[in-house]
């Protein structure tokens, strides 16, 4: 993972002496105090974070948590207070207006909540926008303009003029016009937010498909937790101008920092977002595999003995090898078989761990017994009973998982 | 007392003159710099309006006006400029028309780098405020005398106290249709590597065209207002029969000047008026 874009420790303070603002919070002073008292707006404070080359980077909070201004101070839109930016090790926050807008033009685009386009130009005018900027001859910069609306499947309305297109396309302009830059950094904020539920998800998944074929380094700002988790490679949790939070979204999901995060997540449905392994538990009764003989006996003999109906079978390496029951293991005694590879009930397929709830309901339902989950190696992590599944849709994830060990 | 205001305590009056007078000794040469283009500009357009044969006039009348708006704009100024001929004041239509063509000229080529300057700096739209106020309110009569004592009397004087009476309209819708422009779009600007010109020509400038062609429809009409006024001091075209009727109580001359002037306005107004409309506009309502 090559870091692409490293914040260090920036600052935001909005008001005519933003350095006495910067003096009260080493003082210990917090936002609200340092408005009452000289009526500055501390907008963000000591925001780090590290974004991957590659990767969808999403900015989540509410309205007024900062995130806006942040994504504006890694193309300096807004001059930071204090605090570095750094592309490709290169100091932005440092760089000279020269270099400045240089950098804007090939390295970083923008795409905007309310699309921006030019309403004077059309279509093929507003996605050259960039191009016509850095000096591009026409003819080169309509071909990579139109290349970019093909990438959004918007080539037949190159000569249409903005205010005929509806939203959802508006806005895929405006992705055309950041794309036909070739940049190395795509900055979205929020924007998909001014759309309608289904064009929104419609272009997420844009997002993603163009994220398959070129990845390039996304930082996404949004309010929304759905879009979020849907897009998201990691996500920042953003409160009152700080950073509460950064991992991925199951990691945050599993552990929330605080109660701000946790509250975020309450309405999420668990089976959405998680998989097998963070529901699975190691409640039921294991049977070490012997080879040889007296095996179903002494099987028996435990699972009475800790009053079970079923035991999950696994080997040496703690591979999962089957489950059987106490009926199965007195038939297979009853017939004088001596492993219990006799025992073993047919037609139990273990649940891989990384399945999504989702789509193991119909499995829970269908066996008598709790499903077995394993990894890729078919190692064997535990089991979600009938009981399980439906607390987990009832209160979330418990907080230990047989996945986070 | 000083308190019974019978006479005045404030040599204001005084003042005035002879700060005007000092002006007038002193800075001759500068104001004859700042009438030499006006006068240039003025009688070049004049002398050509005069020589155009009327019916081409009137054919490239009708052009300009139909593209600019529609035919029916163009019969109107037609038959318009027919009527001022059969009135017996073509010449005086065409140096009325060659003053504000001229002032408008100049009011644009100054006043439209000033709202720019204005839009930009909030200190400069803050100085220069009290002096469009001051501009616009102050009655033409007021500075006539100091225009007349500075650029001496005649129609260049006239172009000259039309201009600054006109020229306000021009500088502050400059100045608000650049600072109207969509802030998001300026800033969409910014953010792929704009520099400060090219937002202003690129984005800012076409954007806020229609307000400033708005602008520049009403320094025109302030123009035309100023015509009769500038008879006073001199200036020849339409104010003439006006200024004559008024002083010798004939009110049909006073009367057939007055309608030619209403009539040129209403000309001038629309088509200046189309052009300010926008290129969407048009293809939306059509």
């Amino acid at each position: 993972m090559t870091e692409k874009v490293v914040v260090k420790d920036l600052f935001k303070i909005f008001g005519h002496d933003p350095g006495r603002g910067l003096k009260l919070i080493e003082e210990g002073l917090d936002k609200e105090q340092i408005f009452e008292k000289t009526g500055l707006t501390v907008g963000v404070r000591e925001a780090s974070f590290t974004v991957n080359a590659g990767e969808i980077f999403v900015v989540m909070g509410l309205s007024g948590s900062g995130k806006s201004t942040l994504v504006r101070m890694l193309n300096r839109l807004i001059e930071p207070t204090a605090g570095e930016v750094f592309l490709d090790g290169e100091n932005i926050t440092k760089m000279t207006r020269k270099k400045l807008i240089d950098m804007r033009r090939r390295k970083m685009s923008m795409v905007f909540q309310s699309f921006a386009l030019m309403p004077h130009l059309t279509v093929l005018q507003n996605a050259s926008f960039g191009l016509d900027i850095s000096g591009l001859g026409k003819q080169e910069r309509e071909e990579r303009a139109m290349n970019a609306l093909d990438q959004v499947g918007l080539k037949t309305y190159a000569d249409s003029l903005p205010q005929e297109l509806s939203g959802g396309m508006q806005q895929r302009v405006g992705l055309a016009r950041a794309l036909a830059q070739d940049p190395d950094i795509l900055l979205m904020d929020e924007a998909f937010s001014a759309l309608d539920p289904l064009i929104r998800s419609e272009m997420q998944d844009e997002l993603l498909k163009l994220q398959e074929e070129s990845e390039r380094t996304v930082i996404f700002i949004s309010h929304d937790l759905h879009e979020a988790m849907r897009i998201g490679d990691r996500i920042a949790m953003m409160e009152g101008g700080r950073i509460v939070q950064v991992g991925t979204p199951d990691e945050i999901l599993k552990n929330p920092a605080d109660k701000y995060v946790k509250s975020f997540f309450r309405g999420v449905d668990p089976t959405t977002v998680f998989s097998a392994k963070d529901v699975a538990r190691k409640s039921q009764l294991t049977l070490r595999w012997h080879k040889g003989e007296g095996a179903p006996r002494a099987a028996l003999e435990q699972l009475r003995e800790e009053d079970r109906e079923f035991g999950y079978v696994i080997d040496k390496q703690r591979k999962f090898m089957g489950v059987v029951s106490a009926d199965s293991l007195q038939a297979a005694m009853d017939r004088d078989e001596h492993t219990l590879d006799a025992a073993l009930l047919g037609n139990v397929e273990p649940v891989p761990a990384e399945t999504p709830l989702q789509e193991i309901l119909a499995v829970v339902r269908r066996y008598e017994f709790p499903v077995p989950v394993v990894d890729e190696d078919n190692g064997y992590l535990g089991v979600i009973s009938k009981n399980a599944f439906l607390k987990t849709l009832e209160a979330g994830v418990p907080e230990t998982g047989a996945g986070t060990s | 007392m000083i308190f019974d205001f019978e006479e005045a305590s404030i040599p204001l009056e005084k003042w005035i003159e002879i700060g005007v007078n000092w002006l007038v000794d002193n800075f001759r040469p500068q104001f004859q710099a700042i009438k030499w283009p006006v006068e240039k500009t003025l009688n070049g357009i004049d002398g050509l309006l005069q020589i155009v044969p009327p019916i081409i006039f009137l054919i490239l009348l009708f052009i300009i006006a139909w593209r600019a708006a529609n035919w029916k704009v163009g019969i109107f100024g037609v038959l318009t400029f027919l009527l001022v001929g059969f009135l017996g004041l073509w010449q005086e239509t065409m140096t009325t028309l060659a003053m504000v063509i001229s002032a408008v000229v100049f009011c644009v080529i100054v006043g439209v780098p000033l709202g720019i300057i204005a839009a930009r700096s909030e200190r400069f739209a803050d100085i220069i405020r009290p002096l469009l106020d001051a501009m616009q309110t102050t009655p033409a009569f007021v500075y006539l005398v100091p225009v007349v004592m500075l650029f001496s009397i005649g129609t260049v004087a006239g172009v000259i106290a039309t201009i600054i009476f006109s020229m306000p309209p021009i500088i502050r819708l400059t100045n608000l249709g650049i600072r109207q422009v969509r802030e998001d779009v300026v800033e969409a600007a910014h953010a792929f590597g704009a520099t400060e010109s090219q937002i202003l020509w690129k984005v800012q400038f076409p954007l806020a065209l229609p307000t400033i062609m708005a602008g520049l429809n009403q320094t025109m009409m302030l123009s035309l207002s100023m015509v009769v006024i500038a008879a006073l001091i001199g200036a020849g075209g339409l104010g003439e029969p006006v200024f004559e009727g008024l002083n010798s109580l004939r009110v049909g001359l006073a009367g057939i000047g007055g309608l030619s002037i209403v009539l040129l306005a209403m000309v001038l107004d629309r088509i200046s008026q189309a052009l300010g409309v926008s290129k969407h506009t048009q293809k939306k309502e059509s």
